[in-house]
């Protein structure tokens, strides 16, 4: 519950940084990419099951404000979440290697998604042109922006898994 | 034992996969159901107006005023500068003004005459603020902070100053999402004004950082239509009204095909700084099918 509560704050925070900070911070018009960091990184900390839920309504979010159909984002999110989840088992909290490149591989996935169906369906073939100009911006400036909101992310999991050890042990 | 079947004393749990595969399906299936109709949006936007719309009220405005702030002070020598050009265009343009006046007197005259109504000045219009822009980087929409609730519907028209922004594409209770003229996927009927010539003006991502927009399909047999020519939109667009103020030409070009031509718009919006914007209270009239 108390875990439900936390994560639904920290999802609305960061959708609110996205759409009204970063945008005056934007250097050329590019932003950095929240939902993807605050996705993934549940992704590989808690598994699969809580990746894709947190995807699901980061992307909804995102869909409502943003986009002309509703669920789109909300399904490239949802996968993006459950395949770092993926990760899970292999995730050790001291190293930082891997949320760092499993990060910056989630938001070009998103980057290239988003280019074929939003992009080149509509006859824009020129990929080089946004690859350069769009995607790698946004992974380089969402990467800078990981390594400040990352051990925030972790810390508060480790604060919240800590607790409900305690509360397990009480029952037990 | 099949995993989602329940076993006695054990606490129900659904395996991720099987949760995996329902949200696809529901999300495939809003995609389907919103693509063209507004089914969702009504319930949802609500929601989401109630709940996410005032924080980013709040935000924005400190935003603003923070860049404000910064931007005063980068600014005061440029300002200075352009104080004294300001100056010398104001006497020049209080002389053409004058001129314009007279000819104003005439037109007046002639619309009387022809029972003509004067357009543009009477559309009634409400101001209305940016609170927030575009969460990724492919489009350039953004929500601005009234909604359904102070009179705003689905498709009226959004300028800033005198120029087009765009058109309210979703509206909720005290939100609405415009999508800009500029915008990718955003095309526009438009007219030049001097020779009523019809065209299509279309939004390019690769030409943001150029300031500029496409136009198209100009068919021009007189060759009348010259670089720093006002676009208007233009009297056959179902969606905008007619004669509001896109751009001036910056480059035309004869197409391939010797028949139309094309080039390029620079639009009398700065987008780049766009704070309050004016909503067109009057939708374009169509015709019911």
């Amino acid at each position: 519950m108390k875990r439900g509560i936390i994560t639904a704050i920290l999802i609305f925070i960061c959708f609110l940084l996205q759409c009204t900070v970063f945008r005056s911070l934007a250097f050329g018009g590019i932003v950095p990419n929240l939902l993807i960091v605050l996705t993934a990184s549940f992704g590989f900390m808690r598994g699969e099951k809580t990746g894709l839920i947190i995807g699901f309504f980061c992307g909804l979010l995102a869909d409502i404000f943003f986009a002309s159909v509703i669920g789109f984002y909300a399904l490239l999110y949802m996968y993006i979440g459950y395949m770092n989840g993926k990760f899970c088992t292999i995730f050790y909290p001291q190293d930082i290697k891997l949320p760092v490149a499993l990060i910056l591989g989630s938001d070009f996935a998103y980057g290239i998604v988003c280019y074929v169906i939003m992009f080149l369906l509509r006859g824009r073939f020129d990929f080089m042109y946004y690859f350069v100009h769009i995607i790698l911006p946004e992974i380089v400036y969402t990467i800078v922006v990981t390594l400040l909101l990352y051990p925030l992310i972790l810390w508060i999991n480790t604060c919240l898994e800590r607790g409900e050890q305690r509360s397990g042990k009480k029952f037990v | 034992m099949s995993p989602i079947v329940k076993r006695k004393g054990e606490k129900f749990t659904l395996p991720s996969k099987y949760l995996l595969f329902i949200l696809t399906i529901l999300c495939t299936g809003m995609v389907l159901l919103t693509f063209h109709t507004t089914v969702f949006s009504g319930p949802l936007s609500a929601v989401a107006g109630y709940t996410v719309v005032p924080f980013e009220e709040g935000i924005s405005v400190i935003g603003s005023w923070l860049a404000n702030r910064s931007e005063e002070l980068s600014q005061i020598k440029d300002l200075i500068a352009e104080n004294e050009n300001l100056k010398q265009q104001v006497d020049e343009l209080t002389i053409e003004n004058t001129r314009l006046q007279q000819d104003r007197y005439e037109l007046t005259n002639l619309r009387e005459l022809y029972n003509l109504d004067a357009q543009y000045d009477e559309y009634e219009k409400t101001g209305a603020r940016i609170i927030a822009r575009d969460s990724g980087n492919w489009f350039y929409s953004f929500v601005i902070n009234k909604g359904t609730n102070d009179g705003i519907a689905v498709d009226m028209n959004v300028m800033a100053g005198s120029g087009l922004v765009g058109r309210i594409v979703d509206v909720g209770p005290n939100w609405a999402k415009v999508k800009s003229i500029i915008a990718d996927d955003s095309n526009v009927s438009a007219m030049v004004l001097s020779s009523s010539d019809n065209m299509i003006v279309s939004g390019n991502l690769k030409l943001y950082a150029s300031g500029v927009i496409e136009f198209e399909q100009l068919v021009d047999s007189d060759n009348v239509v010259v670089e720093g020519d006002k676009i208007v939109t233009s009297n056959i667009s179902d969606k905008y009204l007619p004669g509001i103020l896109i751009g001036y030409i910056s480059t035309i070009n004869q197409d391939a095909n010797n028949l139309t031509k094309s080039g390029y718009i620079t639009p009398a919006v700065d987008f780049e700084h766009l704070e309050e914007v004016l909503v067109v209270m009057e939708l374009k009239q169509t015709i019911e099918e």
